[in-house]
Parts: C-alpha cells; structure tokens; sequence
C-alpha cells in the first residue's frame, strides 16, 4: 500500500529529474509561444545575436579602434558575447518565469523549480546556432582547440548556466513577492555585458583603476569565464606565438580564478535552491 | 478494511492581505499609524479523515474555505497549522485548462496537460484515443486552442482531467460550463472513477449534483468544520445555516 505522504513538498531540483518529460513539453511550449506568429520564427535567434555583434563590431572595433591591437577581433568579441548572452537569456527568463506561469502555480502542484530550468533549455536552444555561427568565424580565422581549449569552452559554459540558473531561482522567488527584482535583474543583465572583459581586453581594466577594483572586477564569476570563452575560441584562432596574443589569452591566474568562479556558481545555486524552497510555499497565495 | 486516503489533521490557514506593495505608501501609511496588513483566517483547526473510495461532497457557501481546503490537499498551499496527508497521486479539476497553452494544438496540450496533472508520457500515449473521443473534438486536435469554443475547450481539458487515474480526485466548480448533454456525460464518468475505487473530494454550489455523486457531506462555515455527516443531511443543515443568518 502507498504511504500516507504530505502534499506540496518537492525534493527541489534533484526532484526536476522526474519530471523530465513535463520539462521537455514546456520548453517546447516556451520557444511556440515565443515565436508565435512570427515568420522569421526560430530564425530570429541569429539575427538578433548577428545584430548586436555587428553593432558592437562597428562601435569598439572600427570607432574605438580595438580592432587594430587586437588579432581577430571578431571572434574575441563574439565569444564573449555567446557566453553573455547565454547568461543573460537564462537569468531574464528564470527571474520571470514563476510569475508568467501564475496561473499553473496557483492551480496545480508542481515542482516549480521546472520553470527557471525550462529556461536553460531554452537558452541553448538559443546558443546553439550562435555556437555554430562562432566556430564557423573562429575557423575562418584559423582555428585549431586542443583538447584544454575545448574544455576550457564547455567549463565556461557550464558556470554560466549554473551560476545563471542559481541567480534566477533567487531572483524568480523574490519576484513573486516583489515585483522589483525583474527590474533590478534587468539592471544586472545591462551592466553584466560591461562588468566583464567581453568588449574589451582585460589588462585595460587591470591599467586603469585601483587594484582593489581590479580584485572585484576578476570576483564576478563571468569575468573568468569569458576568458575561458576566449581561450577556447579566440587564442586557438590567432598567431599563438605573438607575445601580444600570448599576453592576452592569459588573464593572471586565470586557473585560480576559474576555480573561484566555479565555486561562486555552486554557491549561487545552493543559495538560489534553498531561498525558492523556503519561499514557495506561499507563491500561490502571492500571485 | 478501511483505509484512510486524506488526514487533514489540525489544520489552520490564514491569509495575510496586503494593502499595498509600494514603498511610498508603506512609508506614509506607517507614519500616519494605518495598517499595512491584516490577516484573515480561512481555515480554523480543521480535522478529518477520508476514507480510500469515499466521495465527499465539500459544502459551504462563499468563503467558508472550501476551495482553500482543496489547494491544501493537492498541495498548491501549504498549511499554517497542523498537516496533511495523502496516499496516492492527487489530480485536481481545481480549475480545468490550467495548464492548456492556447498558442498549441489541441493534441499537444493533451500532453502538455497530461504531463501537468502528473502523466507520464507512456500513460498519455495508451489514454490518447480514450482522452479525445471523450472531448469530441476530434477533429479539431491539430488547431490552435485559441480558435476553440468556450465549450469545446473545457470539453478536452475536463477529458484530460478525468483521465490522469489519479487516486484522489478533487473537484472543483468544474461542472458549471459545459452543457447539459456533456455534463450528464461528465457525472456518469466521475460516478465511474468513484466506482474503480478511487476517492472523490468535491466543491460545487450545485446541491443536486453533488447529493448525486457524494454519499458524505462535510459543512464548513466561516472555516469551521460544523457538520459531518450523509450529503443528505449535510445539505439540510448547509440551507439551516442560510435561514438562521438571514
């Protein structure tokens, strides 16, 4: 016989694993209703993307000149931006996604923790044509990974989805109590772009502020993963022997910094996981 | 043997309304003394057992608590006071098409549905034909459910509904669309899921109808548990309550 068991009480995102076939329904019905009536429909996740790198292309590589001390300069832009973008999709859509399915919260039990994790799949439904738009430009420019700089691209990826996915818990929590945080999240997503070395080289922030501001800048989890992007992509797409490119591909201790990242994400999750626990009992009387 | 299939033990919940979320006027109210909150108790140590294949009609007129008690047993809520326990999966008809994306067919919010009320795809695939010969729709399962009719709408998503072989069904205010062939094709089929041994909670202001399907009453005033007893009797002492008040 069954045992008696208390309703409403999930095993969080380890109990997400269940309910992978739920998962699957609702990314699809994101990615549907996102493109709904639209003709270019999936086609818009290259040209958005395509727009803002040449945007960016345009205003940093020609009018600001980076282009010319930097090799490859495409592919060191983009490869930042993939793992921005990836970043912010997740973190937007998760911070989000409880309030904007108010309606199966307050009717129908379910792990809500399947909301914010529906938006990692969505996000590399995303990344995916962007990841091939970025391998193609890396190619063209001579790329050739080893095995470390792939690695270093997929640790890259990973602590930009974990650290992503544990901030969107946070933050879609809080949301349901206070609209606030979808608005203060967008703040993060706008300075995010500019608080990591995506648009320009590092060392241009290492020479101009105070080393104190310097130790913070390396904290923020995404600063050693777009270094990590760029070791994947660009360095291994350049004239490695340059001392410049050298210089470049090498943040110092980027290795010790890495691990500091990887170590921030999981801590991010952990406490994103126990505030949405703690708080989910009272979502659907907030809604 | 009787087996208990719901325990509402002790259980106490209240609602805290907020007057406002700006921070302006949280300032200003405090300093003018005026209350930011105020709390309202909708269910007051409420106890009860239900037994495995029971259908218990839950009765009360407006706030009594009725349909808070029901999102606590499917687990939407969480009690303040006391505990609950269930055996079993519990699928709520707490309010049909929750879950229904009007942007997708009608075939995949039959899963999408499904999958929702805790269907695992296998059970979907084997309940498919089952789900949408009892809707009728048939023909229309690959439109959008936005060029749905209201009617018609509810009719896939009570199907869904009754087909998630849950084994404690709740039900709430579903029966009131629909028209009168369909409802009596509704009725006939949550007497059928009674049948197969599977425990019924429900909530409807239609007294007939729920004289019909229930054998137990439960009354609840002001989220007070008053009454317990057949639905015959039950129903008596709901329309007491309604003279003695006014």
């Amino acid at each position: 016989m069954l045992p008696l068991r208390e309703p409403g009480i999930g095993g969080g995102l380890f109990y997400v694993a269940r309910w992978r076939f739920l998962l699957m329904l609702l990314v699809r019905k994101e990615l549907r209703v996102r493109y709904r009536g639209s003709v270019l429909g999936i086609m818009w996740s290259y040209v958005k993307p395509g727009v803002q790198f040449l945007v960016f292309y345009i205003a940093m590589g020609v009018f600001l000149d980076l282009n010319k001390g930097t090799q490859a300069y495409a592919v060191y832009l983009f490869s930042g931006i993939v793992a921005i973008n990836f970043f912010n999709e997740i973190f937007g859509n998760a911070t989000r996604s409880v309030v904007l399915n108010a309606d199966l919260v307050k009717k129908i039990y379910l792990p809500r923790e399947l909301f914010p994790v529906s938006m990692i799949w969505v996000a590399l439904v995303h990344l995916v044509p962007q990841l091939i738009i970025l391998m193609g430009g890396a190619l063209m420019s001579g790329w050739r990974p080893g095995p470390l700089n792939l690695l270093a691209g997929a640790v890259a990826l990973i602590i930009v989805a974990v650290l992503a996915l544990g901030l969107g818990l946070l933050f879609s929590a809080v949301n349901v109590l206070f609209r606030d945080a979808e608005n203060i999240v967008d703040l993060f997503l706008m300075v995010g772009t500019w608080a990591s070395p995506v648009l320009y080289p590092w060392y241009k922030v290492r020479d101009n502020v105070d080393n104190w501001v310097w130790v913070i800048y390396q904290c923020n989890p995404l600063t050693p993963a777009v270094e990590l992007m760029h070791y994947c992509f660009w360095f291994p797409a350049t004239h490695h022997l340059t001392p410049h490119a050298r210089f470049l591909a090498n943040a110092p201790n980027l290795p010790t910094w890495s691990l500091l990242s990887i170590a921030t994400a999981v801590v991010a999750l952990a406490v994103g996981q126990l505030v949405f626990a703690r708080l989910q009992g009272r979502f659907a009387q907030e809604l | 043997m009787t087996v208990n299939s719901v325990e509402v033990r002790h259980v106490s919940k209240h609602f805290t309304l907020r007057h406002t979320r700006s921070l302006k006027e949280m300032a200003v109210w405090k300093s003018r003394g005026r209350e930011l909150s105020n709390t309202f108790l909708a269910l007051d140590d409420v106890a009860l057992n239900i037994q495995q294949g029971e259908a218990l009609g839950l009765l009360g007129w407006n706030g009594s608590g009725k349909s808070t008690l029901l999102k606590l047993i499917s687990g939407v809520m969480r009690p303040d006071q006391g505990s609950i326990g269930v055996r079993g999966r519990v699928a709520g008809l707490i309010e049909v098409g929750a879950g229904f994306s009007p942007d997708l067919t009608g075939r995949e919010n039959v899963y999408l549905n499904g999958a929702t009320l805790g269907m695992s795809r296998r059970q979907i695939d084997r309940l498919f034909d089952d789900i949408v010969d009892f809707s009728g729709v048939s023909r229309f399962l690959d439109t959008e459910v936005k060029f749905y009719s209201s009617g018609m709408f509810f009719r896939l998503a009570f199907a869904v509904a009754v087909h998630t072989e849950p084994d404690v069904f709740l039900v709430d205010e579903i029966l009131a669309v629909g028209d009168e062939p369909f409802q009596r094709i509704a009725v006939a089929r949550i007497q059928e899921l009674c049948k197969e041994g599977r425990t019924l909670i429900m909530v409807s202001h239609d007294l007939p109808m729920v004289e019909r399907i229930c054998e137990r009453g439960i009354v609840l005033r002001e989220g007070h548990l008053s009454h317990d007893t057949d639905i015959t009797s039950a129903i008596r002492l709901l329309r007491q309550t309604d003279r003695a008040k006014s």
